[in-house]
């Protein structure tokens, strides 16, 4: 029977957390890296065992960890063996993010009130592992740029095309920071990324990550000077299903959106939901019209409408939603649901998982019907993700 | 001296015991610390710039050495092995 893995990231830990195919009964490891933020971590889908984290602290900066046997034990790749380069400095450079300035000079961005303001590295957000070879991941970080290592994150360089679209002083931070915190790989097309930054919108790239295209148009954000810019709208997470990678749904600020053209044209689908802001998207594996949020009440109170904690399904690709409320809390329930923090699995009745700031991981091991609490009581959620193992 | 988070990383004891050749200066030290423990590259200082991250401090023989250059010699005590030069983090209580 297959199993499944759940890799939870929080404010102060990481947590492994496994069962079989039923999904009732699971084991629960960690806290690994107790006290650290853990914004990601992501398996690889070559090696399952491969696993690639982002160990973050203000105090202590970024840090990358790898591990190759599930989760059980970690490493810095790179840093863990005393060895010299060739110019006698000491090697250890997986946790060293420098923008690529020489090919790309660092401009400044838009800052909260306007102003501009110096490009500065702060965390990695998001770790995508590529789909066909191991030892290559991708990073997003903020401020907001693309990096990608090809030796299992010994070392990293960024694809500087993307800071370097020209639009990058447009750009400016969200609530959270200026973070690339989305990052999908096309199965179909190896040359082809799409990758979504808060504040500034979608972007693509049909060559490996040389050059970009600003994919926004569709996009209306009222609370930006001009709602239909090309740049500046507050793009909180996209999806896609692998089967369909030119069909992308995205969870807006407000808004949810549909493209079918790989992102040139947009269009609102948040049909007869009660409110359309939140954070989460995620696509049924095996449905690519179904399709799952957790509506918040609204981009000044992040927590669901009236204490109910409520996960809404569309079997039509949007427009027309259910609420799925069967094992959540439907009274005093003043959680949010962060923007990594929903993933599915791909046995055969697929299973959907979320973590909220709570601590709560909820599982439904039958795409969204009803749901359980894996965990009730561990640190604010901050990403989750979900390995089908055989 | 590191801090527990630092230590953890390293893989280390709260003491760590480097040899330094030449001036024991702030960042001699923390170069043959980094040296020792390539994982530290970054944690303590900027990668690039080797600034002292904002929210650690450095203290010897209690004296705040935080906003001293980094060519700064150490006291003899340090030199010796008598007194721990200390990386501390700021704001680490309530």
């Amino acid at each position: 029977m297959s199993r499944v893995r759940v890799l939870v990231g929080t404010r102060k830990g990481a947590f492994i957390l496994e069962a079989d195919g039923k999904r009732q009964n699971w084991s629960i490891t960690g806290p690994h890296f107790a006290g650290w933020e853990m914004y990601h971590l992501k398996g690889s889908l070559v090696d399952p065992n491969r696993i690639y984290a982002s160990q973050t602290s203000g105090w202590f900066g970024q840090v990358i960890q790898r591990s190759n046997d599930g989760g059980k034990t970690w490493e810095v790749p790179g840093g863990s063996m005393p060895t010299v380069g060739p110019d006698g400095m000491p090697q250890g450079m997986s946790n060293q993010f420098a923008y690529d300035a020489a090919s790309a000079p660092l401009t400044t961005h838009q800052w909260y009130d306007g102003t501009q303001h110096p490009w500065e590295f702060k965390r990695v957000w998001h770790m995508e592992p590529s789909l066909t070879d191991a030892d290559t991941v991708y990073a997003g970080v903020e401020d907001a740029a693309l990096f990608k290592s090809t030796d299992g994150g010994v070392s990293w360089h960024e694809l500087s095309g993307l800071r370097g679209h020209g639009s990058g002083p447009q750009w400016q931070p969200g609530a959270g920071g200026m973070g690339l915190h989305t990052i999908v790989l096309d199965p179909k097309n190896p040359d082809r990324i799409f990758i979504a930054i808060s504040a500034a919108g979608c972007f693509r790239t049909d060559d490996g990550g040389k050059t970009w295209k600003p994919i926004n148009q569709g996009l209306r954000s009222q609370y930006i000077p001009d709602p239909n810019a090309e740049i500046g709208h507050c793009v909180h997470h996209i999806a896609a299903h692998p089967s369909r990678p030119d069909v992308l749904f995205m969870q807006k600020h407000w808004d949810i959106m549909r493209s079918d053209n790989a992102g040139d044209l947009w269009h609102e689908v948040s049909g007869n939901l009660p409110t359309d802001f939140g954070f989460v998207i995620d696509v049924h594996a095996h449905e690519p019209e179904t399709i799952y949020v957790v509506p918040i009440k609204s981009d000044s109170e992040h927590f669901p409408i009236d204490g109910k904690l409520q996960v809404y399904r569309s079997r039509t690709g949007g427009n027309e939603w259910e609420a799925l409320t069967k094992g959540l809390p439907q009274k005093d329930c003043y959680v949010n649901v962060l923007r990594d923090a929903m993933a599915v699995d791909r046995l055969d009745n697929c299973g959907v998982y979320f973590g909220t700031t709570g601590g709560q991981v909820y599982c439904s091991p039958d795409a969204g019907d009803s749901w359980q609490a894996i965990v009730h009581d561990l640190p604010a959620v901050l990403s989750v993700e979900v390995q089908t193992l055989p | 001296m590191l801090p527990q988070h630092l230590r953890t990383l390293a893989g280390s004891g709260p003491e760590v015991q480097v040899d330094v050749e030449g001036a024991v200066t702030i960042r001699s030290v923390l170069d043959a610390v980094e040296a020792r423990y390539p994982v530290l590259r970054g944690t303590i200082r900027d990668h690039g710039t080797l600034q002292r991250r904002p929210f650690l401090r450095y203290f010897a023989c209690e004296e705040d050495l935080s906003l001293q250059p980094g060519d700064t010699a150490l006291p003899e005590a340090v030199v010796s092995g008598k007194e721990p030069f200390l990386v501390i983090g700021a704001i680490a209580g309530g």
